[in-house]
């Protein structure tokens, strides 16, 4: 088995993985490497197809492999070395990453590591909903998969669970690929998408959005032939007599997305249960000293834009770390109410710079303040006209205001009004 | 008349509100920034979208292609049966043009990525 | 003409066909749908009961100890993950403690070995994972898992190995029989004429036995439901543990799999349908119900899948393993312990047919061992990369969660009996079968199954005829 040495190790060439690496590169660290499983960099991008990438980044309007190029670019520029077709089997505490391709075995001692492996959608099994099996049921990156990148049609007549933005995304793009998609179904009272993905991908094409409305059953023995659709109560609980059958070859499930962090898991790694991700600090660091994670294997982000500057931060961490720079006191822990269901960082170890603190929100809520406060002062109160489970949320602590704070833990508080 | 929109010129999806009369905008609301109330304006009196989607390619794949500007919304289905007659030449850089005024609209049709011919 | 063929390549068809080929014999299996292991070998809890439910000298009885006895031996030499890991009946109650003392009775009569009753606090040395409702428990050590779907394929692999031959999709429809032989019709026109016939059905094993002229007996599918947890789930309990059986019933368990992952049912529903089961809301609802007082605190969030099988359950309430006329066979009614039975169960068809005057000439050079299907899994980081040097297709994932390589997918491809759709790889496999449930690997596993069978991609399907996954090519191109 081969033993190589590197400063920095990358695990994912999707876009957390390629920003992170320019960053790391451009504070100076030379000897970095990225490990991607695929056979092509940029990850989930290539089979985002549809334009709404960039704005923020980079000016402009992009679709998936038009954003994903321009990192492709910037990491070539920079002769990082990147290695696809290459799966992390494990990474240990001490930073020892075991890695298989077609090489063979590898293992490599990092003397840091960014972990950005992205998500995974959630299935149907995790749902549980009743009824026969048949084939037709795909989770929508997956059909997405088949219609973008191998241009394949899964069916003619679709239904979609959930009204995350893959799922809306998808609606249109099967509607424009000649298929019939006859609803979009949400539990929730409110879509987990974007605002202007329900109007250019549904409401363009007159597809009707489902909302408090649920598959109670999947029908068909060896194709699906059709499912039945429920309204639901407050209680997200199907109410009796309000079922109606659709007819469809294809269930299309848009219902969540999850970090995959099996990797972190086994190295020990603590997770947030809420965001599925790992805790870390304003630097990106996890619980293991010198290991940050970025990126949607962080906490699920909605625009691409965020994920490229919050794995920057995460690849000029590493290179602070790599130069001895990074001290770890760990002086404020970051205590969200419920209502602000999370915080990412959920610590803030270092306060000499400004912290930009990201978090999402249980409900929909209108006119409200979020507060930030240290034991029991307040350090900072926002108004928000409305906040949405669907659209991440950020506030920027500066230097001056954590500087106040004495306690040692920070609420963050959703108060109406 | 009062007319409330969702805008889709950026991720933000500011929630718009155009005021319209004799079928001219004279008022836009709701919008962060100039794009918006823009948006607002052309999507009340002849909405415009780009067009996102894949063509086939000579050696049997697919390639992601866009218009390089929007195209009248009425258009879409229009433009899409151009695409599906496309065999598109490979390789291929991104930006490079497929279709010029596609179907007789101000917009080109565009390579979304780089390509080079597959298996 | 062949010596005999057995009609359905479930645990009980496979495990004949293989004990057959132990003799100079020509076999032939025929299974109705595209893979082996389709119908109650596929969805079931892999236990290999101990033998003391059954009553005292009936086949189950019998068969059940017999099989248990020989499934270690046999699931070595088929490569095939077993794990001794014992049960435990769970008593809650005085009327609970007396069923215990009685089945404890049973057991010793069945000659189950090793056996004892437990009170609250041993339970709990020997099980710290179970509920504090638990008061009493019959401890079975001889208790086992094993995966019953990759030991009937891997028994009908070793029978193919052998020279026996596996025809699919190959639905009986009529039998008629000769003075020499017997002749199987399919639908699709196909036939296969053989001296002996053993009717392995499974729950259409009433129907084949009327097309032979026996009405004595009647097959009622019973739906089992059940629950798979994530990996993280598995070590939450050693042992098998089973609720005490009541007049409703045995009740659902909770058990680890060989492969790591926690599995809670089955139900027990009757049905009409004896091909397709489904889950229902009911069913998923009353395992969460009964699991909750068997182990501490289950995390139901963690469910990967849920699905069900059917179970054929016999009329006459035991095994139906008997003669038929001169020249077939009934292997019937292999409901529970079927599967745990199997190895004994197919002996006991091999003597029905020598009865029956079919002459057993011993092979020598029959070959009993199969490669195990998960070797590359099992070899160390040293050995994987001395492997993928000679062999770099395996060092090409495929599927993450399972962690499954381009290598071994091929391999399930290419071997006997060859995976042919999506589901059969997923069986041979893995792929998968983890968290993502197929969401990232099932393109390229779908792209491998056409190459490898030189068929369009859109002619492949997820588990036969009909359950295709692509309707054809986007770009208003040629569509099924």
């Amino acid at each position: 088995m081969r033993r190589e040495q590197a400063d920095l190790v990358i695990i994912g060439g999707g876009p957390a993985g390629l920003a992170a690496a320019v960053a790391a590169y451009d504070s100076g660290v030379r000897d970095l490497l990225i490990l991607e499983r695929d056979s092509h960099a940029g990850g989930i991008l290539q089979q985002c197809i549809h334009n709404g990438f960039g704005l923020h980044r980079f000016q402009k309007e992009l679709t998936g492999p038009e954003y994903a190029g321009e990192y492709e670019k910037m990491v070539a520029e920079r002769n990082i070395a990147i290695r696809c077709g290459s799966m992390v089997l494990n990474v240990s505490p001490e930073k020892v990453i075991t890695v298989v391709s077609q090489e063979g075995v590898t293992q490599i001692q990092a003397k840091a590591v960014i972990l950005a492996m992205g998500c995974r959608e959630r299935s149907r099994g995790a749902l549980n909903i009743p009824g026969s099996r048949p084939a037709g049921i795909f989770s929508a990156g997956t059909a997405q998969k088949y219609v973008n990148c191998m241009g394949y049609l899964p069916g003619r007549e679709v239904v979609i669970l959930g009204s995350g933005d893959i799922g809306l995304i998808m609606a249109r793009r099967m509607t424009l690929e000649g298929a019939k998609v006859k609803a979009v179904c949400e539990l929730m009272p409110y879509s987990g998408g974007l605002a202007r993905n329900i109007q250019q991908c549904l409401k363009d094409f007159d597809i009707p959005l489902k909302l408090s409305h649920t598959v109670t059953a999947i029908h068909g023995k060896e194709r699906l032939t059709g499912v039945t659709v429920s309204q639901v109560d407050e209680k997200r609980r199907p109410i009796p007599g309000t079922e109606e059958e659709i007819s469809c070859d294809t269930l299309l499930l848009s219902v969540g997305l999850i970090p995959e962090n099996e990797l972190s898991k086994e190295a020990g790694i603590r997770l947030d249960p809420v965001t599925g991700g790992a805790v870390v600090d304003e630097k990106r660091q996890t619980s293991c000293p010198g290991i940050f994670a970025c990126g949607n294997v962080l906490h699920v982000h909605d625009l691409v834009d965020f994920v490229s500057e919050e794995a920057a931060l995460a690849g000029e961490s590493a290179a602070a770390y790599i130069a001895g720079k990074v001290s770890q006191d760990d002086v404020l822990e970051l205590v969200p109410d419920g209502k602000i269901r999370y915080t990412v960082p959920q610590r803030i170890a270092d306060r000499q710079e400004d912290v930009k603190v990201y978090f999402r929100v249980d409900n929909v809520y209108r006119k409200v303040e979020i507060r930030v406060t240290c034991d029991g002062e307040t350090v900072l109160a926002k108004k928000r006209p409305v906040v949405k489970p669907g659209e991440m949320e950020s506030l920027v602590l500066t230097k001056e205001q954590l500087a106040k704070c004495h306690g040692s833990r920070l609420e963050f508080t959703l108060v109406s009004g | 008349m009062k007319r409330e929109l969702t805008c889709i010129v950026c991720p933000m999806g500011c929630d718009l509100t155009a005021e319209i009369e004799n079928g001219q905008v004279i008022s836009v609301a709701g919008n962060t920034c100039p794009r918006g109330a823009k948006y607002a304006e052309q999507e009340c009196i002849h909405p415009e979208r780009v067009l996102t989607s894949t063509a086939a390619t000579e050696d049997g794949g697919v390639l992601p292609v866009r218009t390089d500007g929007t195209v009248p919304k009425e258009k879409l289905f229009d433009c899409m049966a151009e695409v599906n007659r496309l065999k598109v030449r490979l390789p291929i850089t991104v930006g490079t043009v497929i279709i010029e005024h596609i179907a007789g609209t101000e917009a080109n049709l565009v390579a979304a990525k780089n390509m080079e011919r597959g298996k | 003409m062949v010596d005999v063929v057995i009609i359905g390549a479930g645990v009980i068809g496979a495990m004949t066909a293989r004990e057959l080929c132990r003799n100079r014999l020509s076999v032939c299996v025929v299974e109705r749908a595209n893979d082996a292991a389709a119908g109650a070998s596929r969805a079931n809890s892999g236990i290999v009961h101990a033998g003391f439910d059954a009553q005292p000298g009936t086949l189950k009885a019998r068969l059940n100890v017999a099989g248990s006895e020989k499934m270690e031996h046999v699931a070595e030499e088929l490569g095939v993950p077993y794990r001794r890991n014992g049960s435990l009946v769970l008593g809650y109650n005085d009327e609970d403690k007396a069923t215990l003392e009685k089945l404890y009775r049973q057991g010793q009569e069945n000659g189950v070995r090793d056996l004892e009753l437990l009170d609250q606090e041993q339970l709990r040395k020997v099980e710290p994972g179970v509920s504090g409702q638990a008061a009493w428990a019959l401890h079975a050590p001889t208790g086992a898992i094993v995966c019953p779907y990759e030991l009937t394929i891997a028994a009908l692999g070793n029978a193919m190995d052998n020279g026996a031959e596996f025809l699919r999709n190959f639905e009986v429809t009529e039998i008629r029989e000769t003075e020499m032989s017997i002749v199987l019709h399919a639908a699709d026109g196909r036939q296969v004429e053989a001296r002996y016939v053993v009717n392995a059905a499974g729950t259409f094993a009433d129907k084949i036995a009327a097309m032979l002229g026996d009405d004595s007996f009647s097959i009622c599918p019973r739906r089992g439901e059940y629950l798979l947890l994530d990996k993280e789930c598995g070590g939450m309990v050693r042992h098998t543990l089973f609720r005490t059986p009541t007049k409703k019933g045995k009740g659902v368990l909770v058990t680890p799999t060989v492969d790591g992952n926690l599995l809670l049912g089955p139900t027990a529903e009757a049905q009409e349908d004896r091909e397709y089961a489904g889950t229902t809301a009911e069913g998923l609802a009353e395992i969460i119900s009964q699991t909750g007082s068997e182990a501490e605190g289950i995390p139901f969030r963690q469910v990967i899948t849920s699905f069900a099988g059917l179970r054929a359950t016999g009329s006459t309430g035991d095994f139906i393993l008997r003669t038929c006329g001169k020249r077939a066979v009934h292997a019937a009614g292999m409901e529970s312990p079927g599967l745990s039975a199997s190895p004994a169960a197919a002996e006991y068809v091999v003597e029905l047919l020598r009865g029956l005057g079919l002459e057993m000439v011993p092979r020598e050079d029959f070959q009993p061992r199969r490669k195990a299907a998960h070797w590359f899994r099992e070899l160390s980081f040293e050995e994987k990369d001395a492997y993928i040097r000679e062999h770099p297709v395996y060092g090409k994932m495929v599927c993450r969660c399972e962690s499954v390589s381009e290598g071994e997918i091929l391999e399930a491809i290419r071997r006997a009996p060859q995976a042919l759709d999506l589901d059969s790889v997923k069986r041979r496999t893995r792929s998968g079968m983890g968290r993502c449930q197929g969401g990232f690997c099932s393109p390229r596993i779908v792209e491998l199954l056409a190459e490898e069978q030189g068929i369009p991609f859109e002619q492949v399907t997820k588990s036969g005829k009909g359950s295709y996954l692509n309707i054809g090519r986007t770009k208003g191109g040629e569509q099924a």
